[in-house]
């Protein structure tokens, strides 16, 4: 036994040269500071990157993204439904996600949505009445939405299947009814079903504004679901099974029919906005319509830590970037994988910044002391 | 092994002035001890004081901020737990760290890169020997999910053996241990002793102190307060040392405050629903009377927190009934097959303090007014929830049972361990029960702490309040209960009288019929747990 240990390695290095720490409590300047940090330095870094890449003066295309997002009225109203969109998809997952339940499946669920506000237009438009059509388009609208959230949701709570296979695979289910439908719609074969099919039912313009409905249903759900989630009986129990299932049974709470509930909710927003894509401002479908944005939706949610005020500055951040790198690609010529990486350099530089919030780093570097004398303890 | 500078007594390993801080909290304060080659060292201290994090420090697992580790009178540096192995220091950790689905021997030989092809035949000969020289009892070939706690704690002390530890760190050893387990495990102990080992053992329990170490070592608050010759003290002086000022020893007890059944426990039994047809509850029959704190003695996973959460409405029993009795009007109410809401509807004030504090009685993530509304959320009409009432009782809780915190916004998971419980527990109270369930309230308290959890048992009991409490320190149920129940196995064992039962006979009934389990113990036998009732006493 004793002679399997070995004498100890000599060793030279003292101290390991970093260690890093948990931060009691941040304050809220702090947390302010460190992200405009990053985003400044995520700016410098990627018009580095920009110089060596492409040779053009990273300040003028920074200005050819700002004016993709921001350029004129038209493209402003059009960059605020982006928003709207993602935002009212992340709201959506969120309630599920505080639930733990990771919903990955938005993309199918509104794609649901955008498929029966859809069939409700061609199967009703010019037969009843437009308000009728309205109201049976939106009912359509939400349902399918809520039908693709509580399937996983009552294998979830009967059997505990892993709810984020079960969510992902009924995306492609949803992409196929789509396709299906464009096959029995519009029978030459197109891949689109546009508004000269579905010429009825569209959703008023507010003021002029296409997008203005959108924009302002966006603004009320996410002051609904912050008061939901915070301050209502529901929203505290989807916290408590999200926090610790055994906590829900051991106070009461019938965690089945939290999971149900909940993204029956989850699911039925996704619907609406299907409803919104379809009746509101497309008028047409596609397999593709939703166009990720179900997927991105979960990384707004996730960088605002679920909260919905947040999200609105999350939802916007990735909007922005989308649509500013987007243009750049356009104007300057370059590949579209350009835009990817600016893209890719701000968002790493804005969610690593987290770390340094929440974490201290020490550098020990000489900083070792010399062994003071012991000093006399107190006995008793 | 070089044999110089190894012979008895000369210091195995030295700390000097170690310093370590978890952000602003300072969990050592400049600690400088010694352990010589060859002794048992019992470290004391109560919670918090620092004992683990000063020995995971020599274990790798944390790096020290300040002051400098000796092994052998050579300053070592330690940055892992793999250079924590190269200089012969092993620690066996309170929670084990072993994968399920592997063999003890693969348990044992997990990680270790000696150059040598992977030999499991080998491996299980050397388990044997190692076993064979200190009296272990064990089979390489057995899996550890089908061993009991304390052959998983062999694997860890064997494997930390196997490595060449000849510096061992047990980290509260005894406390999943029956007292018959504990003695055989200080055997092993001897033998190591005396095969010139060097060994530290981190314990609350003051007899154990007495009874294994060479020496004490007394940490409070984060700072060492001295060292003594075991032979050279006694109890009352290490709890002097541990706890600063003079603790009365003495739980008050005052005789049951009402004379009358509460609730009614028959032939009550329950089958895990995850293993098929496991029996963890088998024909339990009692009662718990007003006024009175009846507590449940047992091995831990007798079944104690099965029958608690059972009552509470979170398991399904497979027969027998759960009755509440209304005194006044006699009314006898049934509570089987009734979740925690239908039994609250009922009007059963029913309050249960869980074994997981974190995982089922509180929400770690929360703050405290939010884990006070657990009980209450429903309360009041309207979709919205109230959040003053829990409030109030946050803040009254705060202060009536001096919990430390900065304040009821504070998410509980940052609170420590004995104001964690006492929030618990008083929200609990609050709830004016009639039944009173608590499952290991004291576990991992510091001596203060616990003595106000007795208390707050103590006055719900006088009170009128039917107070069930499932204990693992036999002193502490010897003094604070009326009456004791000793189940094993899922099977009652015995009912005594909290006043004249004796420990010795409490840990027999602890063990009656219970099988495996220990370090020495044969081969678990099937269905003989079933033939053992408490009629044979």
């Amino acid at each position: 036994m004793n002679e399997q240990a070995s004498a100890p390695r000599v060793r030279t290095r003292r101290q390991s040269l970093i260690s890093i720490t948990k931060r009691p409590a941040v304050p809220f300047v702090r947390a302010v500071a460190v992200r405009a940090v990053a985003i400044l330095a995520a700016l410098v870094i990627a018009g580095v990157v920009t110089i060596l890449l492409t040779g053009e003066n990273p300040i003028s295309v920074y200005v050819t993204m700002f004016e993709g997002a921001f350029g004129s009225g038209p493209i402003i109203w059009k960059t605020f439904q982006d928003i709207a969109i993602l935002l009212c998809t992340s709201l959506a997952v969120t309630p599920a996600f505080r639930m733990r339940f990771w919903n990955i499946g938005a993309e199918g669920q509104v794609l649901a949505g955008c498929l029966a506000c859809a069939y409700a237009m061609y199967r009703f438009g010019g037969v009843i009445p437009e308000w009728l059509l309205m109201i049976i388009m939106a009912v359509f609208s939400v349902l399918a939405g809520a039908i693709f959230g509580l399937i996983p949701a009552v294998f979830k709570a009967n059997w505990n299947t892993n709810e984020t296979l079960f969510t992902l695979m009924m995306n492609y289910i949803a992409i196929q009814l789509v396709e299906f439908f464009l096959k029995i719609a519009d029978k030459s074969g197109s891949n689109t079903v546009g508004p000269s099919i579905l010429s009825h039912g569209w959703y008023p313009t507010l003021f002029g504004q296409k997008y203005l409905l959108n924009i302002i249903v966006a603004a009320v759900l996410t002051v609904l679901i912050f008061f939901y989630l915070n301050y209502t009986k529901h929203g505290y129990e989807i916290s408590v099974v999200g926090e610790s299932e055994n906590t829900a049974r051991y106070i009461g709470i019938n965690v089945k029919k939290v999971i149900i509930r909940t993204m029956i909710l989850s699911g039925a927003i996704c619907g609406l906005v299907g409803l919104l894509i379809v009746g509101g401002t497309s008028h047409s479908i596609d397999s593709n319509i939703v166009g990720g944005r179900g997927f991105t939706a979960i990384m707004v949610s996730w960088l605002a830590k679920f909260n919905p005020v947040m999200m609105t500055l999350t939802s916007f951040l990735l909007v922005f970037l989308e649509r500013g790198a987007g243009e750049v690609s356009t104007k300057f010529g370059f590949n579209a994988s350009f835009s990817d990486i600016i893209s890719g350099i701000i968002l790493f530089f804005i969610i690593g910044c987290e770390f340094f919030i929440n974490y201290q780093v020490h550098i020990n570097a000489g900083r070792k002391r010399a062994g003071e004398p012991e000093k006399e303890v107190s006995g008793q | 092994m070089q044999e110089t500078g190894k012979t008895a007594g000369a210091p195995a390993l030295e700390l000097r002035n170690i310093t370590k801080r978890f952000g602003s909290v300072i969990a050592n304060d400049r600690v400088s001890m010694e352990l010589r080659r060859g002794e048992i060292l019992a470290i004391l201290g109560e919670n918090g004081s620092g004992k683990t994090t000063l020995m995971n420090m020599i274990a790798g697992i944390y790096r020290q901020d300040e002051g400098e580790i000796f092994i052998d009178g050579k300053e070592a540096v330690i940055n892992s737990p793999k250079d924590s192995h190269e200089y012969g220091v092993g620690m066996i950790h309170q929670h084990f760290k072993l994968i399920d689905v592997f063999t003890a021997a693969e348990n044992i030989i997990l990680g270790i890169k000696d150059g040598k092809r992977y030999n499991i035949k080998a491996a299980s000969e050397k388990v044997r020997e190692i076993s064979s020289k200190y009296g272990f009892v064990i089979d390489p070939e057995k899996k550890i999910y089908a061993m009991s706690v304390s052959e998983k704690q062999t694997v860890e002390i064997i494997k930390v053996l196997y490595r060449g530890a000849d510096i061992l760190i047990l980290d509260e050893p005894t406390a999943v241990l029956t007292p018959q387990e504990t003695e055989r495990l200080f055997d092993v102990l001897r033998r190591m002793r005396e095969d010139g080992k060097s060994i530290i053992i981190i314990t609350h329990k003051l007899h154990e102190v007495m009874e294994i170490s060479d020496r004490v070592t007394v940490l409070r608050k984060g700072a060492y307060v001295g060292t003594v010759n075991t032979s050279e003290t006694n109890e009352q002086a290490l709890t002097d040392m541990m706890v600063g000022q003079k603790v009365e020893l003495n739980i008050e007890r005052t005789p049951p405050a009402k004379d009358y059944d509460r609730l009614i426990v028959e032939h009550l039994c329950m089958s895990s629903p995850s293993h098929d047809g496991v029996k963890i509850l088998n024909d339990i029959s009692f009662r718990a009377r007003a006024g009175e704190i009846l507590g449940i003695a047992g091995i831990s996973g007798s079944g104690q927190r099965e029958l608690l959460e059972t009552i509470a409405g979170l398991h399904a029993a497979d027969s027998g009934k759960i009755t509440y009795l209304h005194h006044k009007t006699g009314e006898l109410v049934n509570l089987r097959a009734k979740t925690p809401l239908q039994i609250r509807d009922l009007g059963i004030r029913l309050s249960f303090v869980p074994e997981d504090r974190l995982g089922m009685g509180l929400v770690g993530n929360m703050d405290i007014i939010d884990n006070m509304m657990l009980r209450s959320y429903k309360r009041g009409r309207g979709l919205f929830v109230d959040r003053q009432p829990p409030k109030d009782l946050a803040e009254r809780i705060i202060d009536s049972l001096q919990v430390s915190t900065p304040g009821p916004k504070t998410q509980v998971r940052k609170l420590s361990g004995g104001n964690v419980q006492k929030v618990l527990v008083g929200r609990e109270i609050a709830e004016a029960p009639s039944v009173l369930m608590a499952a290991y309230p004291v576990r991992g308290l510091d001596i203060n702490s616990s003595y106000m959890i007795y208390r707050l048992l103590n006055e719900q009991k006088e009170k009128g309040v039917a107070v069930i409490f499932v204990g693992e320190d036999l002193d502490v149920l010897l003094a604070l209960c009326d009456r004791i129940m000793v189940i094993s196995q899922g099977t009652v064992t015995g009912m005594l009288d909290g006043r004249t039962a004796k420990k010795e006979e409490v840990g027999l009934l602890m063990t009656k019929g219970a099988n495996g389990g220990a370090v020495n113990a044969p081969e678990r036998e099937t269905g003989s747990e079933t033939e053992v009732k408490s009629k044979d006493e």
